[in-house]
């Protein structure tokens, strides 16, 4: 028993960021607001940050700058990553919401059902 | 928003400070937590923060349009040229060695002059980013 | 510069002599190490339930403020994590920015979701078979913050070793992504570049300002919003 809530507790990290993962997943494949959508994909982006920092955590260490009186440091590399990643993300959101924006536009509406009905050919 | 003081003053009161907390994150960012990502996030935030509350024409003569498209691709130019005058003086692409006599002193300036590049594009995008969904409103 | 480092590296050596802060005992760091876990366990059941609130609020203004809430909360997970600098930079990006531009979007497109006639089973039922394989996945994984995770066995030791040995900055997230990987950053700079690009044609250019040349070959009932030019 103790064993079991160890593990579990080991792997509650994972578990969150599969739980993130599939509720982005959800939104992006069951919400027809393309808003709703967008906001589903960098659900799931996050969770991939999650996912690169989890491993690189090493417990009663320090984070990786340099100092005397520290000997472990966590590991710097997935920072590097998902430090990159987090912006790359931001500004291809915003290309997203851009998107939306003209769909807006050339449509009148943003719910997906509504643009399939409006375009025939879209579908 | 025009009439409202209390905001307008605070706002001037805090903007210069996160101007200022963009430029130590910026150049503290080899000693700790920090870099040209972060740096121009937060100082694009302060243009943006000046332009909810002042207007978005009062932010265009503190960040001119112009300049700031300029911005996104010169931070750009600025690392790849780093890369090339590191070329050009013998070291490989972005291989800082040859910019002093001692290799931290190089690779810190080297780190310094990407970083600058890399605050340059992150700021830029951000803030154009930002003028074009707000202009997209107005007409 | 060169003598800031000498400074820093003087006051290390310095503050060395005095107290140690890491915990030598074995009985003690067992202590922190569990405490360590049990605050991140608290913060990603918080982020878990934001995530629910997320997929039911239909009002989008809701919705974003969730979402600013949920940065904020992935932003304190990551300074759990010892990721300083992500940490930074998720709440600077994803609290501040991605939220304005947010808004500006809501301001121009409507924010009220509406439902949708169909039902949810399918989209629920690949998203727990999704789920579950990746759970099944997690098993062979390596414990939650050990050191022998193969993660800490390749290319990291090389980078502490830099900073330790003076050759590299101190902090060395901005020692790997500007001089070990400065060729990754200058991709992803120019990915900045590109989507900034691809928003300005998209908003800026267009239909709108130039006029109807560029829209000869298409289907002329698209233009709902009527050119100005």
């Amino acid at each position: 028993m103790i064993e079991t809530l160890e593990n579990f507790a080991n792997h509650y990290n994972f578990f969150i960021t599969i739980f993130l993962m599939i509720s982005g997943l959800f939104i992006v494949i069951a919400r027809g607001n393309l808003i709703k959508k967008l906001i589903g994909l960098s659900l799931f982006q996050t969770s991939v940050y999650l996912l690169y920092l989890t491993p690189a955590k090493i417990l009663n260490a320090t984070a990786p700058i340099y100092d005397k009186q520290y000997s472990t440091y966590s590991n710097p590399l997935p920072h590097v990553l998902m430090l990159t990643a987090i912006v790359v993300g931001v500004a291809t959101f915003a290309l997203g919401l851009a998107l939306v924006v003209r769909i807006k536009e050339a449509y009148g509406t943003i719910e997906e059902d509504e643009i399939f009905a409006k375009d025939p050919e879209a579908e | 928003m025009r009439l409202d003081l209390i905001l307008r003053v605070g706002a001037k009161l805090i903007l210069p400070f996160i101007l200022l907390f963009a430029l130590y994150v910026q150049f503290h960012g080899d000693y700790g937590p920090g870099g040209g990502f972060q740096a121009g996030v937060i100082s694009a935030g302060m243009v943006i923060l000046f332009a909810i509350i002042f207007g978005v024409r009062a932010a265009k003569h503190v960040a001119p349009p112009r300049v700031v498209e300029m911005m996104v691709p010169g931070g750009v130019l600025i690392f790849a040229g780093t890369g090339v005058v590191s070329m050009l003086l013998g070291y490989n692409f972005l291989d800082y060695t040859g910019f002093a006599h001692e290799f931290l002193h190089a690779h810190e300036w080297g780190i310094l002059i990407v970083e600058i590049g890399v605050l340059v594009t992150v700021c830029g995008t951000m803030i154009a980013m930002f003028y074009a969904f707000v202009e997209r409103g107005r007409t | 510069m060169i003598l800031a480092a000498a400074e820093r590296a003087q006051t290390a050596e310095q503050a060395a002599g005095a107290a140690a802060t890491v915990p030598k005992d074995p009985a003690m760091a067992a202590v922190t190490a569990n405490a360590e876990t049990f605050v991140m366990m608290i913060l990603l059941t918080l982020l878990a339930a934001i995530t629910l609130a997320i997929i039911r609020q239909r009002n989008m203004f809701g919705v974003v403020i969730l979402a600013s809430i949920y940065s904020f909360l992935m932003a304190s997970v990551m300074l759990a994590l010892d990721a300083v600098d992500v940490a930074m930079t998720e709440a600077s990006v994803g609290a501040g920015i991605s939220t304005v531009v947010l808004l500006t979007t809501l301001y121009l497109t409507g924010s009220v979701e509406y439902p949708r006639p169909r039902s949810v089973a399918i989209p629920l039922f690949v998203s727990l078979v999704v789920g579950a394989a990746l759970v099944w996945g997690t098993i062979g994984l390596p414990d939650f913050g050990i050191a022998d995770a193969p993660i800490h066995k390749h290319v990291a030791p090389t980078y502490i070793e830099y900073s330790k040995k003076h050759e590299m900055p101190p902090n060395m997230v901005t020692a790997v992504l500007a001089d070990f990987r400065g060729f990754d950053t200058l991709g992803e700079t120019t990915v900045v570049f590109t989507a900034g690009i691809g928003v300005l044609l998209l908003l800026q250019g267009g239909w709108r300002t130039s006029g109807n040349s560029r829209r000869d070959d298409e289907d002329n009932e698209l233009d709902i919003d009527g050119g100005e030019a």
